[in-house]
């Protein structure tokens, strides 16, 4: 049966994918217990989002619904069920990595993507307006140093992040 | 005199000079020299590393390398700024591995991490550099008639295996630093649970019922201010509660302020130093207990 097949192929690529990931590493010792969705403050008030369920999709190599879904930009990254999981499952970490993929699909919410279009503009996600930047001697504040803009774009460009800023700006 | 490259991060110069003059103020009057390096980038805080962590690593260890090469350990302000660069500097003196990938994406800056240096919150600094004893001798103006909520948020505290700031479920520095000041620290329910920050933006309706809940458990508890740490919680409590007016029709008028700017107060600075007109809710009620 091809779709077993197919099940049974996503199921093992899809977790491996995201061990191989910064952050992604722990996934696989996810036994299902739940401490980390009775720690979640977002699953408390909302049924949009179950950090245990994320893991458990994610398991199952629902890789379309896990990576385009809305679920895994919920999670307010407070790390509490990092702190409590008794696998040692980097919860939030995992939720990074996943997010990373999405990012590289060009999944990604509108204010993070404005945060990435700052950090290589202005070398800051939030930038400092000349008015605010201006009025600094008249508060008692020291002048502003100048970012290291110049040295992050080369970071960008030597991790793809550039390119993949691009793209998504480009689309 | 002890000397810290500071790190100001993106939030605060952007947004809160309430919070960089009272950092600075005080520390300068505790005796911390604070240096400002030129060079300085975003942190890359939980935002960026939700885009692309391995990026995220590389950006802050690029800034740990530019106070090792001033020779000076790093201290922050901000959470997210803490999280993101004392993070990084523990993953990166851990993990060998880890180490030489990013210092070959370094490579491209001409940096290298080394690991030799140390990044610390500003409350780490007053209660090892500074001293909790020296502290309370240098208060001029008791904060004894305040009844403060401490808040530490989530990334002064987590995670806490890398960033080791105090216990992340008891946790006891900060409530030890507002009574230091000689003001009351109020236990409140959940204390240590996210105000809902980093939803701000992309989904606000949760991020404003989680600031709402933690307004409604400090007013619960009689708190006449909630204490805070970091850029992105004042932001989410203090203009929270406007947008929590408008959209939940709750009414709170609970002062956000940053401990920084309780410190200042208690350690004699004058008010009208500290920008205090940045505050959205008013702190009017907070200065009549202690002037």
């Amino acid at each position: 049966m091809t779709h077993g097949k197919e099940k049974t192929l996503g199921s093992l690529a899809f977790p491996e994918a995201v061990k191989r990931r910064l952050g992604g590493e722990t996934i696989t010792l996810c036994y299902q217990c739940g401490t980390c969705a009775s720690s979640c403050p977002v699953a408390k008030i909302t049924d949009r989002f179950n950090p245990r369920e994320v893991i458990r999709l994610s398991l199952l190599g629902e890789r379309n619904e896990v990576v385009s879904g809305d679920a895994i930009w919920l999670c307010c990254s407070c790390y509490n069920c990092q702190e409590r999981c008794p696998q040692k499952v980097e919860i939030a970490d995992v939720i990074y990595a996943l997010r990373n993929i999405a990012f590289r699909e060009g999944y990604i919410p509108n204010i993070y993507s404005e945060f990435a279009g700052a950090l290589s503009s202005d070398g800051r996600i939030v930038k400092v307006s000349r008015f605010v930047e201006n009025k600094r001697p008249t508060l008692g504040l020291p002048a502003l140093q100048p970012t290291g803009v110049d040295a992050l774009r080369k970071i960008l460009s030597a991790t793809g992040f550039d390119k993949l800023q691009q793209r998504r700006e480009g689309a | 005199m002890t000397g810290y490259a500071l790190f100001l991060g993106c939030t605060i110069p952007a947004r809160q000079p309430n919070y960089e003059l009272s950092a600075r103020k005080a520390l300068a009057k505790l005796g911390i020299e604070l240096v400002d390096l030129a060079k300085m980038t975003c942190c890359c805080p939980p935002p960026v590393q939700s885009i692309d962590l391995e990026t995220s690593l590389a950006v802050a260890a690029y800034n740990i390398c530019l106070a090792e090469e001033a020779d000076l350990n790093l201290v922050t302000l901000c959470s997210g700024c803490f999280e993101s660069l004392a993070m990084t500097n523990a993953m990166l003196k851990n993990d060998g591995e880890l180490k030489a990938k990013i210092n070959r994406i370094l490579s491209q800056t001409g940096k290298e991490f080394l690991g030799n240096k140390e990044v610390k919150h500003y409350l780490q600094v007053l209660t090892e550099d500074v001293g909790l004893e020296r502290l309370k001798q240098s208060v001029s103006r008791p904060l004894s008639k305040l009844k403060v909520a401490a808040f530490y948020g989530c990334h002064a505290l987590r995670p806490s295996e890398l960033l080791k700031l105090d216990d992340p479920e008891r946790p006891r520095i900060l409530e030890g630093l507002i009574e230091m000041l000689g003001a009351k620290s109020v236990e409140y329910r959940n204390k240590l649970k996210c105000c809902g920050g980093l939803l701000r933006g992309s989904s606000d309706e949760l991020a404003l019922e989680l600031a709402s809940e933690k307004l409604e458990n400090t007013t619960k508890a009689g708190a006449d201010c909630i204490a805070t740490l970091c850029p992105f919680c004042f932001v989410a409590l203090d203009m929270g509660q406007l947008q929590i007016k408008h959209k939940l029709n709750k009414t709170y008028d609970m002062p956000i302020i940053h401990y920084s700017e309780l410190l200042s107060l208690a350690l004699g600075i004058d008010p009208k130093e500290l920008a205090l007109e940045t505050h959205k809710i008013k702190v009017d009620n907070v200065l009549s207990k202690i002037l």
